[in-house]
């Protein structure tokens, strides 16, 4: 009986953290370093993707080696590299293609290219042992809002997607509108507590010819006319409640997609996955929703919603045990599509 | 003493280990593939021609800087990465310095120009002395064309000789221009090299001038747009 770990260095930089794990059979993290660019973005109200770049060059060697260390690993026992390719911000994405191949290469390890979404959704295998696909998975992030039917390791379905902004980029405009700044996230998520989520009543956005499509443009126009107008006609708002009714509506939203697409597929697990994943108001909506439904539910903690190397090494496993490994050619896909590779 | 040199600064892509005096391989290309689909499949190509150890490299040399901003980070990133596997130090070599070195014992004075967008130019001045000393008459740095062109003139050489690829974009400028009289460096010299980076590296070595792979970093000679706009907002603020 072969009882080998199959032991995986990842790495992550695909927007703004540079981010190393070393992850024992796709479920046992090891280590999970993560250097956060946030406050430097901060001064430019988000990423500057020629700035993160740059951070992510200066970075990344510690960040590793930080991960080797905290796993009390050296590469040698690596059985693979694996590395986030796309999609994301090409400069960012590059580093650290370019880093993991040449350690790939030069330790003669096979190399492992992972999709970022792929690797948000693996996030809930590390914490949840018995979570095996099929399973339904709603990807919500600052720059992805996709809602998935994993068919089995490595086999996605879309169902839906955003046609415009993600659901977390909607939250950050939203939140540079109320003066809240960035990233809007978490900050629309802590004015919301304050205030009444039914102040305002935003209609919910619906895409005509896609029933599990997603379009929060419209919802953030919404938001930002209503701003205007009040701005206009003298009236006070309650920046509280804005946030709480926007955030509601986005979640509303959300739920009935899930809960449709729960319904139509017959599915019994439903996964969250994504930064905004670890918003805590989503995260009741939805347990509420699954326990109406009977429907097993699943989230990552906080550290594995947000950009993590971990969850890359959760997904690098499956393709590592599918025998799929990349060449040295393997270049960074800013648009790079899920289930199509 | 062996260096593995790299270099993706601009459009060329061009790996190179030199031993000692004795260059085993270079395989440069000047294609307009990208870096990540260049770079690393040369350099495995060149290995297994060579038959190189890469546990038997001293350093890895890298052009630096300055160049495309994402060329060279995917040379430094591909740099950064051997040197923490093989736990070799990284040589940076300016971009410029090396391009220079090129023209190895040349009695002109040589001017590298990169075209850096927006009229600049990455670029240097550089002579060799009648030993073959290397000798940096001014450093590299991203200028307007004309801020060189006066410096050149100012400094009355014999005859200058120009390579890089701004050759092409500021040749009328060069003849507008230029007082002296000068030459244009022919293709198999006036593009990067990896071996000229590995060579110069080599020296630098030598003078203790290495860093770690976690240190190494690119040398822009520029600031992002982002920060340049934010700067110039806040100075007038």
């Amino acid at each position: 009986m072969d009882t080998k770990e199959i032991k995986i260095l990842a790495i992550e930089s695909s927007c703004d953290e540079t981010a190393a794990a070393v992850v024992v059979n796709g479920r046992d993290v090891r280590s999970n370093i993560i250097s956060t660019q946030i406050p430097l973005h901060t001064l430019y109200g988000g990423v500057v993707p020629e700035i993160a770049s740059r951070k992510h060059i200066e970075r990344i060697n510690q960040v590793i080696e930080q991960a080797l260390e905290a796993a009390d690993m050296s590469l040698e026992d690596m059985d693979g590299i694996a590395v986030t390719y796309g999609p994301g911000l090409v400069g960012a994405l590059l580093v650290g293609v370019a880093e993991a191949k040449a350690i790939a290469f030069a330790t003669n390890k096979p190399l492992i290219g992972v999709h970022h979404i792929e690797g948000h959704i693996s996030a809930n295998y590390i914490e949840n042992k018995d979570l095996e696909p099929p399973f339904l998975c709603l990807v919500v992030s600052g720059g992805h809002t996709h809602l998935v039917r994993v068919v089995d390791y490595g086999k996605y379905e879309i169902l839906g997607r955003t046609r415009d902004d993600a659901a977390g980029e909607a939250f950050d405009k939203v939140a540079r509108a109320i003066g809240l700044g960035y990233p809007g996230g978490p900050k629309i998520e802590k004015a919301a507590l304050e205030g009444n989520p039914f102040a305002y009543n935003f209609t919910r956005p619906k895409v005509a010819d896609g029933l599990y499509d997603f379009s929060f443009s419209g919802l953030k126009s919404q938001v930002l006319n209503y701003i205007n107008s009040a701005a206009m006609k003298g009236e006070e708002i309650d920046n509280n409640d804005i946030a709480a009714s926007f955030q509601q509506t986005v979640i509303d939203t959300l739920c009935d997609h899930a809960s449709m697409a729960i319904e139509e597929f017959g599915m019994d697990k439903f996964a969250i996955a994504g930064g905004v994943a670890s918003n805590q108001t989503l995260r009741k909506a939805m347990e509420d929703m699954c326990r109406e439904k009977g429907v097993k539910f699943y989230h990552p903690s906080p550290i594995l919603c947000t950009d993590n190397a971990a969850m890359i090494g959760a997904a690098a496993y499956y393709e590592f045990l599918a025998g799929k490994f990349d060449g040295w050619d393997l270049n960074a896909i800013p648009n790079l599509k899920l289930g199509e590779r | 003493m062996k260096i593995l040199g790299i270099d993706g600064s601009g459009l060329v892509a061009s790996v190179a280990v030199v031993e000692d005096d004795n260059l085993v391989g270079e395989y440069t290309t000047g294609y307009k593939k990208t870096h990540s689909q260049t770079l690393l499949p040369m350099l495995d190509e060149l290995k297994k021609m060579i038959e190189l150890d890469l546990n038997t490299v001293d350093a890895i040399a890298v052009a630096a800087g300055p160049g495309s901003f994402t060329g060279l980070r995917i040379a430094s990133a591909t740099a950064k990465g051997l040197g923490l596997s093989l736990g070799c130090p990284i040589v940076s070599v300016p971009t410029v310095d090396a391009l220079a070195f090129n023209l190895w014992g040349s009695d002109a004075m040589i001017c590298p120009i990169m075209d850096a967008r927006r009229g600049q130019v990455y670029t240097g001045l550089y002579r060799f002395d009648i030993d073959g000393n290397f000798k940096i008459e001014r450093p590299q740095c991203a200028v307007d064309f004309h801020e060189i062109a006066e410096d050149i003139n100012s400094r009355n050489p014999d005859t200058v000789t120009f390579l890089g690829d701004g050759v092409l974009v500021f040749k009328e400028l060069i003849a507008e221009l230029i007082k002296a009289p000068y030459k244009f460096a022919p293709a198999h010299l006036n593009r990067q090299h990896a071996a000229s980076v590995a060579t110069l590296g080599m020296l630098y070595y030598k003078n203790g001038e290495c860093e770690t792979a976690a240190e190494h970093r690119p040398e822009y000679l520029r600031l992002s747009q982002a920060e340049r706009e934010r700067l110039e907002k806040e100075g007038k603020a």
